[in-house]
């Protein structure tokens, strides 16, 4: 039965489109030698290209162009090997040069698909109409002066990848399966980090409705949609609002809209409404983009093993159900955490064991397996296998009542589990609140140890500052040294374990030095499939809201 | 002999040989400014204390034995190139006191060289201009004059206006100017002194304030056109910065000119010969192509057949990529600013734009907007590339048969101020012969060749192949030897 | 083609210039003059020909993915009108 928003006159069908802004990862922006690091001070990641100065000239930047093809090729899509810049003109107080570089009539990446799984167990292709590669604009700030907006231009020509869908969505389940589908093959890809919250990825969301039968009537697009679950919610409510007009006999206008996420309904997006001549042309300072067909194969040839691949090598090799592979594949770290896990052991205890105990324990200290094991980007596997290894050679032997925490793994997963100098930290919250409540309802089975694995989540940095006089810091050490111990903790599901060292920390021990520009409002995590969701980043712990439970 | 009198080879020489030093050269120079731009209108910086203590440090380089190519010699930079921690304007009040904090390419290379910067230069307005007048500082008076009428004041061309009178004055020993459809090659030719708009790619446009990035060539004047050769290989070369540089070696242009005419086929393009052009023009054509059949070239007849169609292709082409490239200028990060009271954004943008725009610019941001917009784009913009594309095509042709093409640089000889004023396309029909390399990305170079009845100069243009500045070099200076060149300004220092 | 005042005022306000009434009509005369002497481009067959944008390379040259600029906010701030601080400054915009 295909999903409907029942009316007065009847049963409607939804048509929904996306167009995702995916921030690609790489070290400069696009046209500019600037850094992209989200988080640095107010215009201290600026070029004069970047401001749009007199005479600045626009200079690719490969790696961006090469994460592009990766995409596409992620994408099963077809790569351009000609494309072309163009420049998209309108006058906006964060647009320095009074156009955005983008690709309009020749884009990188052409057709492709995506597959995506729905809650019943049924999939659905997802057509892909392009994907092109186009600069980021500059961030306004409205709240600091009564009568002025600030901009800041640290965003600006940072590298964005568009991917426009093909109106193929009928539901907001099928929205937001899509955008969860495409974030984890540019996750698994390493083209973008997939953060929402730090405005990584964007969608707009075209929304139509119709009767059965139809053909498509009006759309309308809800701009910048920021989390996977706004854009469920942001379906549903332009879709029921377009339905009313169409029942009190009224007519959609085509226009550009935004998501009021405290209301949850969208409303008319005036400033957009009168540059909506772009004067698009190809850009003069940019010869097209031309691309060495070897080079596109030996990208492809380097591409890692994606999620359906996985997914179904998971079902074939280890014998996992679909719904535990699918489980298991949504996270490239978890998948890879996994696999150490599995090496050498029976592949589905590990996958209970990874799936039942390591993700109760994350999730109730707001943990990511990139945390926790050093596998995410910026900590290649500085712990994986070796850290994974022990625990599960306890829970093997003894089954998942064995004992897990015995000191002498405990030292082991402390030396070896240290991530590199760098590794951003992160400030958690205490383990009060919603976020227990998953714990608590589990707790009869799951035990976790504060402290447990204290040492090994603990980075430098924290080291250093829990040396340099934060009260109590050794204090907390030798609790957690001792927790170790305490003989009445034996179903230690590991690694688990709640820095609380950095709780006790000043909020503003984490954030970077001159850190200014509030986030973007309005996010909130979104889970990206059952019982577990990422956020494995760069980025600044002072940045991101607090983790919420999603159940 | 007075020290501005001399050209740019001719300084060099001078200064190596230690005749003159590099400070006296250039107060030399700044003296002469003091004392004729007022009049002319030439610069509008000078950069008289900046100046001199380039010149100190050159005689010291000169001194350890390090002097560049252009060690100490003073020129002037055409006010559209960034020039850090000095005042650039484009001509225009909507970059106000704008002190870029970067160097433009060009000028870097030149200042790499040796050179000594005396100041920036006049120009129509973010270049955009054949008289000069449309400038926000004034307009620039030709140094030359009309035998029957000297008061009647006469424009030096443009839009390197202030460059070429300047240099034709003798108030550098050269400059550097751009040409987006003319913008050298003809206030060379009004001004009496050679100018040479490269091969697109030729010369980065780094720093260089945009007017139609695809047209936009910088290119020196000089008074001679192996001076020009000398400061072209200064200004030249590849340019990781500008994505258009081209990456190719830079030959010893003045090397070239002095190569022999002899088996060179010069085409004459029959579409330059236009309805009501003056007499005189026609004569000195067929002059100078006398004049290479005697040094050895033959001469033949070819055909540019979508030559008539040059000029409505640039106006399309030029004005849409200015009306994006002059969106910028929007009041917001360096620059005029006007506010009004309880004013939005757009008020601060459509005030500080209406304010800060000429007439002229502001017709083309009009004309390159309407062109763009929705519903006309493949009218005219389309339309306009494709021409274009046929322009370029009828060069590849013509280039399969001959070596260099030689024109009349300008249908007339240098108008009045006020003259031409009235009606814009009168005004554009001054770039009719040289907006065609433009288009096609070629190098063009006008060379100075004889007077008209007014005792007016008149140029000659040679067009080469992309890349092959070095014939149009070797041509240029085989019609300047035959020319024999030898008349000079009314207004000039030392005179 | 011949323009009307409205879309020499809607051309004006996508260009961001103010423009007073005595202007437009000013400008409407001027740019009526112009498009119709371009007009002249419409006679010239152009069926199957490539149309040309630029006169210079074929194609973009790549460059490294290096952090080489940024870090000078001061200059990037110096010539602005009104700095704000660590930004640029604007009347409040609506969103």
């Amino acid at each position: 039965m295909s999903y409907t928003i029942e009316g007065r006159t009847g049963p409607w069908e939804l048509v929904i489109g996306l167009e995702v802004h995916a921030q690609v990862i790489s070290q400069a922006k696009l046209f500019s030698g600037a850094a992209t690091a989200f988080g640095a001070g107010p215009n201290t990641q600026v070029s004069f290209v970047d401001a749009g100065f007199p005479g600045m000239l626009p200079v690719i930047n490969g790696e961006c162009v090469a994460q592009a093809v990766r995409t596409g090729l992620g994408l099963n899509a077809q790569i351009n090997l000609w494309s072309r810049f163009d420049r998209k003109n309108y006058f906006y107080a964060d647009l320095p040069q009074g156009y955005q570089i983008s690709q309009f009539a020749h884009p990188i990446v052409g057709t492709g698909v995506i597959g995506i799984e729905l809650a019943d167990g049924s999939s659905k292709e997802i057509g892909i109409t392009r994907l092109h590669l186009e600069q980021d604009a500059g961030k306004s700030l409205h709240d600091q002066h009564p009568t002025k907006s600030f901009i800041d231009l640290n965003r600006s020509g940072v590298a964005l990848m568009e991917i426009v869908s093909e109106p193929d969505m009928r539901s907001p389940e099928e929205a937001g399966a899509y955008l969860t589908k495409l974030r984890q093959i540019l996750r698994y890809l390493g083209t973008c980090d997939g953060n929402m919250d730090e405005g990584s990825m964007r969608a707009d969301v075209n929304v139509s409705v119709r009767k059965a039968g139809e053909g498509y009537r009006t759309r309308c697009e809800v701009k910048n949609v920021n989390s996977i679950r706004f854009v469920m919610q942001a379906v549903e409510a332009e879709a029921r609002r377009q339905i009313e007009i169409w029942e009190e006999g009224g007519e959609v206008h085509q226009e550009t809209r935004l998501f009021d996420t405290g209301r949850g309904v969208t409303r008319s997006m005036r400033s957009k409404e009168d540059a909506h001549d772009y004067r698009y042309f190809p850009d003069p300072d940019l010869p097209p983009l031309v691309l060495d067909a070897a080079w596109v194969e030996e990208l492809r040839a380097a591409l890692p093993e994606l999620p359906d691949a996985r997914r179904a090598r998971y079902v074939a090799e280890y014998g996992l159900s679909a719904y535990d592979a699918h489980v298991l594949v949504l996270e490239k770290e978890t998948a890879a955490y996994y696999e150490a896990v599995a090496a050498g052991r029976d592949p589905k205890l590990a996958a209970n064991w990874v799936m039942g105990d390591l993700f109760a324990a994350l999730n109730r200290t707001r943990r990511d397996i990139a945390d926790s094991a050093g596998l995410g980007p910026r900590s290649r596997r500085a712990a994986g296998p070796d850290a994974g290894r022990h625990p599960l050679r306890q829970a093997g032997q003894g089954g998942l009542r064995g004992d897990g925490g015995n000191r002498p793994g405990a030292r082991r997963h402390r030396r070896g589990t240290r991530p590199p100098p760098g590794h951003r930290q992160r400030r958690d919250r205490g383990g009060g609140g919603s976020g227990a409540g998953r714990q608590c309802r589990q707790g009869g089975r799951i035990q976790i140890r504060q402290g447990q694995a204290l040492r090994f989540l603990r980075r430098p940095s924290d080291e250093d500052h829990a040396g340099q006089g934060q009260p109590g810091a050794g204090e907390r050490g030798h609790q957690a040294e001792a927790g170790l111990r305490r003989p009445d903790d034996r179903r230690a599901a590991w690694p688990g374990g709640l820095n609380r060292a950095e709780d006790t920390r000043p909020a503003d021990a984490a954030a970077p030095r001159g850190w200014g520009p509030p986030r973007r409002a309005g996010f909130r995590r979104v889970a990206a499939g059952p019982g577990w969701f990422p956020s494995p980043c760069r980025g600044s712990a002072a940045h991101r809201p607090a983790p919420r439970c999603r159940w | 002999m007075h020290p501005t009198d001399f050209t740019l080879r001719g300084a060099a020489e001078a200064l190596s040989e230690g005749a003159i030093s590099a400070v006296e050269l250039t107060r030399a120079h700044l003296d002469a400014i003091e004392a004729l731009n007022p009049r002319l209108n030439a610069y509008v910086t000078v950069a008289a204390d900046q100046a001199l203590d380039q010149a100190r440090a050159s005689d010291e380089r000169r001194a350890r034995g390090e002097a560049g190519p252009l060690e100490g010699l003073p020129l002037g930079i055409k006010d559209l190139f960034c020039t850090k921690g000095l005042r650039t304007t484009a001509g225009s009040r909507i970059l106000g006191n704008f002190v870029p904090p970067y160097e433009s390419t060009v000028s870097a290379n030149l200042l790499r060289d040796g050179a000594v910067f005396l100041g920036k230069l006049n120009l129509d307005e973010f270049a955009m201009g054949s008289s000069n007048t449309s400038s926000a500082f004034g307009p620039v008076e030709n140094p030359w004059s009309r035998r029957n009428h000297p008061d009647t004041r006469l424009v030096p061309g443009g839009s390197s206006g202030g460059s070429a009178a300047a240099v034709a004055a003798r108030l550098a020993l050269g400059a550097t100017a751009t040409d987006t459809g003319g913008s050298i090659r003809q206030p060379a030719a009004f001004c009496g002194i050679a100018g040479i708009k490269p091969t697109y790619g030729r010369c980065s446009r780094y720093g260089i304030v945009a007017f139609a990035s695809s047209l936009d060539q910088a290119g020196p004047v000089a008074r001679t056109v192996e001076d020009c050769a000398l400061l072209l290989r200064s200004m030249s070369g590849f340019d990781p910065k500008d994505s258009t540089s081209a990456d190719m070696p830079v030959p010893d242009f003045a090397a070239a000119c002095g190569r022999s005419m002899k088996g060179l086929r010069i085409g004459v393009p029959k579409e330059y010969r236009l309805e009501g052009m003056p007499h005189e023009i026609e004569a000195l054509w067929q002059q100078g192509l006398e004049w290479l059949r005697e040094a050895g070239a033959e001469t033949v007849e070819i055909s540019l057949p979508h030559t008539k169609y040059a000029l409505p292709t640039y106006y399309i082409v030029a004005p849409a990529e200015a009306s994006s490239n002059l969106a910028r200028y929007d009041g917001v990060r360096y620059g005029l600013r006007v506010e009004e009271r309880d004013g939005d954004l757009k008020d601060l943008y459509e005030r500080t734009r209406a304010e800060g725009f000429g007439a002229e610019v502001k017709r083309r941001i009009m004309i390159g907007t309407y062109v763009l917009s929705h519903g006309y784009y493949d009218a005219y913009y389309l339309k306009a590339q494709k021409v274009r594309a046929l322009i370029k095509r009828d060069f590849d042709e013509a280039f399969g048969r001959v070596d260099a093409i030689v024109t009349p640089a300008t249908p007339s000889a240098a108008f009045g101020m006020h003259e031409k004023t009235d009606d814009p396309v009168t005004m554009y029909l001054n770039d009719v012969f040289t907006v065609t390399a433009n288009l096609a990305g070629l190098p063009g170079l006008a060379v100075p060749a004889g007077l008209d009845a007014q005792g007016l100069p008149l140029g000659l243009q040679v067009i080469g192949r992309a890349f092959d500045e070095e014939t149009v070099f070797a041509v240029g200076a085989a019609l300047e030897r035959a020319a024999d060149f030898t008349a000079l300004p009314s207004v000039r220092a030392g005179a | 083609m011949s323009l009307d005042t409205a879309t020499v005022r809607r051309i004006a306000s996508l260009a961001r210039i103010r423009m007073g009434e005595e202007e437009v009509g000013r400008m409407q005369a001027e740019l009526n003059g112009i498009l119709g002497w371009i007009e002249q481009l419409q006679a010239v067959p152009t069926e199957g020909v490539e149309p040309m944008a630029g006169a210079g390379a074929v194609a973009l040259r790549l460059r490294e993915d290096v952090v080489t600029d940024g870090g000078i906010r001061e200059a990037v701030l110096a010539n602005a009108p009104d700095p704000e601080g660590e930004y640029f400054g604007v009347p409040k915009v609506v969103e």
